[in-house]
């Protein structure tokens, strides 16, 4: 546990000097494409000038002052699987957002949303020595929090303390200082696959960059597309990338669960390229610009041209109605969505207070998807945007920018996670020194 | 499997891949960085001026050649007729005093203003022992105009190289050579009269009803003043507080006639024990008056 706090921490003390230094890159390492941010921080939020209030109630303090999208390449899934194509193209995305920003960036936080995602709640309870909750005292139920086998090759992501009792009192959000025997923690520890995790940080630093934080996208981008009420009672962000489709619950402005689905937007247009016989440009195309999962009887009609260039005429000048692309992508949706239901069943979605559901992320901007999505998940579905931050550019508000926007949020204020309160003294490793200087302290 | 190499160029005449290559990419980000930005920006122009400057002034000629175009131009901004100075003036000092300026402040007119160093030449001026200040400018139409304060005798000293005359702070104005030049200044004598003018003025301000009978001071061991009277008087006074002391002297010779007997000297050196030193004559007829009046007793 010790390397992990210590790797943890390394990051933060980066992060730290990254916003020092007063510029950051956001990296979204998706399947279908890199987005790059370059944020610069300048100090606490101000009011705008007319003094009212704007749209982050004044609490951003950041602003973005480059922005870059590439396609991606060599990532499937949400992982790498070929390094040298990913590099290249997190340079493309790096020197964009660069030239754009117009300032060298050091400091970068990545997030993925691949590498197999799974939850763990910890819980914990210590009895306090004196009445008054130390800070300490925080730091130890924490340490103490019995951290399951989750397997060789795993590696822990976030570890977030979710909700803290005191006595008989639950939902705490800081025990600090309050009265009370016994307190306890819940937490929520997030682990993925520490090979993913490494491929990434090794490519980063290929390319000259330091990782200053590293997050999961389906926490990134629930941070961004809930809205603060929806993170109060209960609510699950479903980001529908390329290559993954993640989820992430939460409550109480705390991440309680995340997952992910290995199917995405990729996979629906493959389907359409198999289906229709075309090649994986244009069943693309053909999909952001007709596609759609509810057939009408307009659509039998509307013929689109789905194209070819073989040079036979027949061939290059076939079309389909739009009921049969509807009728390739439905099904695929629909199993996509199925598996999502099964995830969210899993967790126990069912016993939140409330079942609010977003969908967002590029795929979510399929026509018709609400609809059934809302026949599938439950009745209460919305399309999710991320939030409105500073200075981004209107090319980069839509559902597919959510988890980078999610990160951004994420950079300027973080939440706690385990690593940022203090190792209690009883689990250093300390020599006689150290020991005798822990008695002492104990004992008057 | 896909080659390897070479694959983003496609047959279908797709674009290659944007994505830069490591050392394009490396040089934005440096090119990015704030030091080699200013470094660019003002460095290089700063090195390549210097260095073009430099490679020009490496030769002998062409940097006497800028010096002389320099000089030139200087030359012909100097000589313009508005600032050439043509004629000295003098004002305020008497025929020899101004001839002395003359003498001292050599300039050969017309001479440019630029040249000229006034207050060098100031202090040349203030330095000729009749003048007092002087002040000097240069008027429009090219005059130097030099308005001079002599000093104004108030003392002849007499010391072994000969007169002089002292203004009233002891300062030496000019050397006299005949005593009946000046026959309404006071006289002084002795060493180191001259540094107690001052006090010698204050001494004849006091002296003043001894009219013609005074004939000087003299300082006596550079600390004590002797009043000289004719007959050979002499009243010799303290070197603290002199002027009482000869105040004292010249009452008590109003009421008594003191100084009208034969008395040789007035001593006041010691205040409470005033003497008088009578000449050998009269302490003669005195004791032939004793002797005969008294027999001796």
């Amino acid at each position: 546990m010790t390397d992990l706090y210590q790797s943890q921490r390394a990051m933060r003390q980066m992060r730290r000097q990254a916003m020092q230094r007063g510029v950051v890159a956001i990296l979204d390492v998706g399947s279908s494409k890199i987005a790059c941010l370059v944020l610069r921080f300048d100090g606490t939020g101000k009011l705008s000038e007319d003094g009212s209030i704007g749209a982050l109630a004044g609490q951003s303090g950041f602003r973005v002052i480059g922005a870059a999208t590439t396609r991606s390449r060599g990532v499937q899934f949400g992982e790498i699987n070929a390094m040298q194509e990913t590099e290249r193209a997190i340079r493309t995305a790096v020197q964009a957002a660069q030239k754009m920003a117009e300032v060298r960036v050091d400091h970068v936080i990545a997030c993925f949303s691949g590498a197999n995602p799974r939850s763990y709640g910890l819980d914990s309870k210590l009895e306090l020595e004196g009445q008054v909750v130390s800070e300490n005292e925080v730091a130890q139920v924490l340490a103490s929090c019995e951290v399951p086998e989750y397997g060789a090759g795993r590696e822990v992501l976030h570890a977030q303390p979710v909700n803290f009792a005191l006595d008989n009192r639950s939902g705490l959000g800081d025990p600090r200082g309050q009265m009370g025997q016994t307190l306890a923690v819940d937490m929520h520890m997030l682990t993925v696959d520490a090979i993913a995790v490494q491929n990434l940080v090794r490519c980063i630093q290929r390319c000259d960059l330091e990782l200053a934080g590293i997050a999961s996208s389906a926490y990134a981008s629930g941070f961004s597309s809930l809205v603060e009420d929806e993170q109060e009672l209960g609510a699950a962000c479903i980001d529908m990338g390329g290559g993954s489709t993640s989820i992430s619950v939460f409550m109480k402005k705390h991440m309680i669960y995340a997952d992910a689905v290995r199917l995405g937007g990729d996979h629906i247009t493959s389907d359409i390229s198999m289906g229709l016989g075309v090649p994986l440009a244009n069943a693309e195309r053909i999909k952001t610009f007709c596609g759609g999962v509810h057939a009408t009887g307009a659509d039998d009609r509307d013929m689109i041209d789905i194209g070819g260039d073989t040079g036979d005429w027949e061939h290059d000048r076939r079309t389909v109605s739009r009921a049969e692309l509807i009728g390739i992508m439905r099904p695929r949706v629909e199993e996509i969505l199925e598996e999502v239901r099964a995830r969210l069943d899993a967790a126990g979605f069912e016993y939140l207070p409330s079942q609010q559901i977003v969908l967002t992320g590029g795929s979510s901007q399929i026509m018709g998807l609400d609809g059934l999505a809302s026949r599938i998940l439950g009745q209460q579905v919305r399309l999710g945007r991320p939030l409105r931050v500073h200075g981004l550019p209107q090319s980069a508000t839509g559902p597919g920018f959510a988890s980078a926007v999610g990160l951004c949020l994420f950079a300027a204020h973080p939440q706690d996670e385990w690593w940022d309160f203090d190792m209690p003294a009883s689990r250093h490793p300390a020599g006689t020194l150290g020991r005798a200087v822990r008695w002492f302290r104990d004992n008057w | 499997m896909q080659s390897l190499k070479g694959r983003f160029r496609r047959e279908t005449g797709e674009r290659a891949d944007p994505a830069p290559s490591r050392l394009k990419y490396r040089l934005q980000r440096w090119m990015l960085t704030p030091g080699i930005r200013f470094g660019l920006r003002f460095g290089i122009p700063f090195c390549l001026i210097f260095a073009a400057g430099s490679a020009y002034l490496a030769d002998e000629g062409r940097r006497d050649a800028l010096r002389g175009l320099v000089n030139d131009a200087r030359a012909a901004i100097e000589e313009r007729p508005e600032f050439m100075v043509n004629v000295m003036a003098v004002d305020g000092a008497g025929t020899s005093v101004a001839q002395d300026i003359r003498e001292v402040v050599p300039l050969d007119f017309p001479v440019s203003s630029f040249d000229l160093d006034l207050q060098q030449i100031r202090d040349v001026i203030t330095g000729l022992d009749p003048v007092k200040s002087a002040s000097v400018r240069i008027r429009p139409g090219g005059i130097l105009q030099v308005d001079v304060e002599e000093r104004e005798p108030a003392l002849i000293w007499r010391s072994r190289e000969g007169l002089a005359l002292l203004d009233e702070s002891g300062i030496h104005v000019a050397e006299l050579g005949h005593r009946s030049l000046h026959p309404d200044l006071p006289l002084i004598a002795g060493e180191g009269a001259d540094g107690e003018a001052a006090e010698a003025l204050r001494l004849f301000a006091a002296a003043r009803p001894l009219g013609a009978r005074l004939r000087g001071l003299v300082r006596v061991g550079e600390r004590r003043w002797d009043v000289v009277l004719d007959r050979k008087q002499r009243i010799m006074l303290p070197a603290e507080n002199p002027v009482p002391a000869l105040e004292r002297v010249l009452a008590v010779s109003e009421v008594q006639d003191l100084l009208e007997r034969d008395v040789a000297a007035v001593d006041m050196r010691l205040a409470g024990r005033p003497t008088i030193r009578m000449t050998e004559n009269s302490v003669e007829n005195w004791w032939r008056i004793r002797q005969l009046n008294g027999g001796g007793q």
